[in-house]
C-alpha cells in the first residue's frame, strides 16, 4: 500500500525563511478533515493566498520559475505543532524531499512516516543551495537514499546525509512502523507480564 | 553507573531496541483528541485490527469545540463531523470517552492530570505537541504524529530514537509577579525556538521546586516551544499531594506502593547530562513576546532587540517585526491591546484564573479590549464559580466562557481578527496562529490581567492587588 523511495532528480522550490512552523505549513483551520487526502491544496495557505483566496504572486510556490519535488527550506523547519497534516500536505502537494539545515524532531518523524525524506545539510551548504536555486531555478539536485547522498554539480554539493538505518530500510522497501510493531506484539505481552511480576 | 531520571523511566519502558534503530517504547497512557486521531483509527480498520490495550487510551474533544452554547450541536458541520468521528471511534474500539459538556470534559492536557490519569514515572503520548505538559509529574510525556497514534493503538508502543539529556536548573527565588509562564518564556528566549531540539529536559533547582503542580505544568507545557521532545520535573511531595485521591489515581495499599516507587524517581547524584544549563531566578522578570515564535521574547520593560547579525536570521527577524508592527529599540509598554485571551493547556487552570482575578478584582475592563476567559476544563469552570471568581470577572465587565482550546489555535469560532493585537496566555505566537493576520503577544495571566484592565501592555508589578 505504501510507495517505495527511489532516487530523485529534480529542480527545487526555495523557501529561505527560518523557523517555518507547522501552523504556517498548514493552518489549524484546515485540519478538520478526517482523511489523509487533499491537504496539498492548503499547503502554506496563508502565505500562498491572500484574504480573497487569490495567489500571492511572489510566494515561491506560486512563482512559475520554480518547480519540482524537492523543497529547500531555512533552518528549524517544521517547529511547533505535532500535526502530521503538515507532512501530508507536503507530500500531497507533490514534494518527496525537504532539504534544510535543521528539522524539528516531531515534524521530522512525521515526514519519514509520510514518505517524505528530510535531508539535513550544513548551514553554509544550504545558504549556497538556496542562493543558486534563486539565481538559476533550472538547477537540478539529485537525492539518492540508497547511498544517502545529495548531489548538485552547479553548487559543488556532493554530501552524504544521515538517516537512521531502520527508517532508511523502511523507506526503500515501502514498510511502515505499524507492520513492524504488530510483528512484535508477543514481546509486548512478555514485557507486560514481566512488569506485573516485579 | 549514575543514571538520569529520564534514563530510568525510558529503560523501564524499553521493550526492544532495533539495532542501529529506534527503541520500541511501551506507553502507559495515551490521550486522544479529535484532530489527530481519525486517520489512525481508519488505519486500524484497514488492517482489520482492534485497539491492543483499550484501557490505556482516553479520548475527549477539545480543539474544535465552541466555548459558548455547548448544549447545542456544533454549528460548523466539518468540526461537528470531526468530533462525532472521535466519539464513534471511541465507541467502536471500546475506549473511555469524555463527551463535550460532560463533567470530565476539557482540554486533554488539563483533564488528564485532574483525573489522576497522569502519574509519576509513566510514559505518556498524545497526537499533540503540548503533551509535554504531563512532564510536570515526572513522566516522559511527548507529542506524536498520527502515524504514531496508530502505532500506539495497534501495539501500545511507539518507535522512538532516544533523545539527549539536558538539565535546566533555575536557582533562587522567583520575585513577586513572576510566574511559571515567565520562567518558561525566559528559558525559551535564552535557548531560542530550536535550542533544545533533540533533547529531553529535566527542570531542577529551588525556583522549579517551589512551583505548584499547575506552575510545573505551565513550564513543562512550553518545553516544545524550544524544540525539546519534552521536559519534566522529578516528583516530590507536591506531586504526590496533587495526585492523592484523584479519580484514577491508585488507592489504599496500591497508593502506598506507588508512592514508594515514585520516591525513587530522581536523577542519581553524578548523573551526566549532555547539556547542563543554569539560570538565576533573580534575572527573571515578567515576560512578553515581540515576534512570531515563542523564542522572540523580552522582559516586559525591555526594548525590542536589534536584528541578529546573521543575514538569513536577520531577514526572518525583519519579517517577524513587520508582521507584528513593532520596531527594534522600542519598548512595548503602553502599546494598545485589542484582545486578551486567558486559557489553553498552558494557562487554563484554576491558579491561572485566581492570578488573573487578583489584579482584575475591583477594576474594570478597558473599553478597547475584548476579553475571553476560557477555563481549561469543566472542573476548572466549576471551581471558578465555587470561588466566586466569575462574579469578579462579571463586575469587571468580562465574561467566562465554556472550556476548550478556544483562541489558542483558531480552529473553532474563537479567532482573533486580522491585524488585531492579542495578549494571550497560550503557547504560540506564530503568524496566523490565533487567526489569519492575528498578532499575538504571549504572557502570563498576571500580565494578561494588567492589559485587560488598562487596555495597553502594562507591567503587572505596577498594579497592586486590590
Amino acid at each position: 500500500m505504501k510507495e517505495k523511495f527511489t532516487t530523485i532528480k529534480s529542480t527545487c522550490v526555495p523557501l529561505p525563511a527560518e523557523n517555518i512552523d507547522t501552523d504556517r505549513i498548514i493552518p489549524a483551520r484546515f485540519l478538520k478533515s478526517t482523511s489523509r487526502d487533499g491537504f496539498g491544496e492548503k499547503l502554506f495557505y496563508d502565505q500562498r493566498f491572500d484574504a480573497d483566496g487569490n495567489p500571492i504572486a511572489d510566494f515561491p510556490l506560486n512563482n512559475p520559475v520554480y518547480g519540482g519535488i524537492i523543497l529547500v527550506a531555512g533552518k528549524n523547519f517544521g517547529c511547533g505543532s505535532s500535526r502530521e497534516h503538515a507532512a501530508w500536505a507536503i507530500h500531497d502537494y507533490g514534494f518527496r524531499v525537504v532539504v534544510s539545515s535543521f528539522f524539528a524532531d516531531i515534524h521530522r518523524n512525521n515526514e519519514l512516516n509520510s514518505f517524505v525524506l528530510p535531508v539535513t545539510i550544513p548551514q553554509d551548504m544550504l545558504d549556497r543551495l538556496l542562493a543558486t536555486i534563486m539565481a538559476a531555478p533550472a538547477t537540478e539536485v539529485t537525492v539518492d537514499l540508497e547511498s544517502q547522498t545529495i548531489n548538485c554539480e552547479a553548487v559543488g554539493i556532493d554530501y552524504q546525509f544521515e538517516i537512521n538505518p531502520y527508517k532508511k530500510y523502511c523507506l526503500l522497501n515501502g514498510l511502515d512502523d505499524v507492520d513492524y510493531l504488530l510483528s512484535r506484539r508477543d514481546d509486548v505481552i512478555a514485557f507486560e507480564s514481566n512488569r506485573k511480576n516485579k | 553507573m549514575a543514571k538520569t531520571l529520564f534514563d530510568k523511566i525510558w529503560d523501564a519502558h524499553a521493550v526492544n531496541t532495533i539495532p542501529d534503530g529506534p527503541t520500541q517504547l511501551y506507553i502507559d497512557r495515551h490521550y486522544c483528541h479529535e484532530v489527530t486521531t481519525a486517520q489512525a483509527f481508519d488505519g486500524l480498520r484497514n488492517r482489520g485490527i482492534r485497539v491492543f490495550r483499550p484501557e490505556r487510551t482516553f479520548c475527549t474533544p477539545d480543539h474544535n469545540v465552541p466555548t459558548e452554547n455547548q448544549h447545542l450541536p456544533i454549528a460548523d458541520p466539518v468540526s461537528r463531523n470531526q468530533v462525532e468521528t472521535l466519539e464513534r471511534n471511541a465507541k467502536e474500539f471500546g475506549l473511555p470517552y469524555f463527551p463535550l459538556g460532560s463533567e470530565r470534559n476539557g482540554i486533554i492536557h488539563v483533564i488528564g492530570p485532574e483525573n489522576g490519569l497522569t502519574l509519576p514515572g509513566m510514559t505518556i503520548v498524545c497526537g499533540d505537541s503540548h503533551t509535554s505538559t504531563h512532564g510536570a509529574f515526572g513522566a516522559i510525556a511527548f507529542g506524536i504524529g498520527t502515524s504514531e497514534v496508530e502505532m500506539v493503538l495497534a501495539s501500545q508502543c511507539v518507535l522512538q530514537s532516544k533523545p539527549k539529556a539536558m538539565r535546566i536548573t533555575v536557582n533562587g527565588t522567583l520575585a513577586h509577579g513572576v510566574t511559571a509562564k515567565d520562567v518558561a518564556l525566559y528559558i525559551i528566549a535564552q535557548l531560542s525556538t530550536g535550542g533544545a531540539t533533540g533533547y529531553f529536559v529535566e527542570y531542577a533547582g529551588d525556583a522549579i521546586r517551589s512551583l505548584s503542580m499547575e506552575g510545573r505544568m505551565t513550564l513543562c507545557n512550553m518545553s516544545i516551544e524550544m524544540g525539546a521532545r519534552g521536559g519534566f520535573v522529578a516528583p516530590d511531595e507536591v506531586t504526590f499531594e496533587y495526585c492523592r485521591n484523584r479519580p484514577y489515581a491508585p488507592k489504599g495499599k496500591d497508593w502506598d506502593r506507588a508512592v514508594e516507587y515514585w520516591l525513587s524517581l530522581k536523577s542519581d547524584d553524578g548523573a551526566v547530562f549532555d547539556r547542563d544549563i543554569t539560570f538565576d531566578a533573580a534575572d527573571i522578570k515578567p515576560r512578553i513576546t515581540f515576534g512570531t515564535n515563542p523564542g522572540m521574547g523580552i522582559a516586559i520593560d525591555e526594548q525590542v532587540p536589534a536584528a541578529p547579525a546573521d543575514a538569513s536570521a536577520a531577514s526572518s527577524f525583519a519579517d517577524a517585526l513587520a508582521y507584528m508592527g513593532f520596531e527594534s529599540g522600542k519598548q512595548l509598554l503602553g502599546t494598545p491591546v485589542d484582545y486578551v485571551f486567558v486559557g489553553s493547556c498552558t494557562n487554563g487552570r484554576i491558579e491561572d484564573f485566581r492570578a488573573f482575578a487578583s489584579i482584575v478584582r475591583g477594576r474594570r475592563k478597558a473599553d478597547n479590549v475584548t476579553v475571553w476567559l476560557v477555563p481549561g476544563s469543566r472542573a476548572v469552570e466549576a471551581q471558578i464559580r465555587r470561588e466566586g471568581l466569575d462574579r469578579v470577572f462579571e463586575e469587571a465587565g468580562m465574561e467566562l466562557r465554556q472550556p476548550g482550546c478556544s483562541a489558542c489555535l483558531a480552529m473553532n469560532p474563537d479567532k482573533i481578527p486580522a491585524g488585531k493585537l492579542s495578549v494571550s496566555t497560550s503557547n504560540r505566537n506564530f503568524e496566523g496562529r490565533q487567526g489569519p493576520g492575528a498578532r499575538t503577544i504571549l504572557a502570563s495571566p498576571l500580565t494578561a490581567a494588567a492589559a485587560a484592565v488598562t487596555g495597553v501592555i502594562t507591567d503587572p508589578r505596577t498594579l497592586s492587588n486590590k
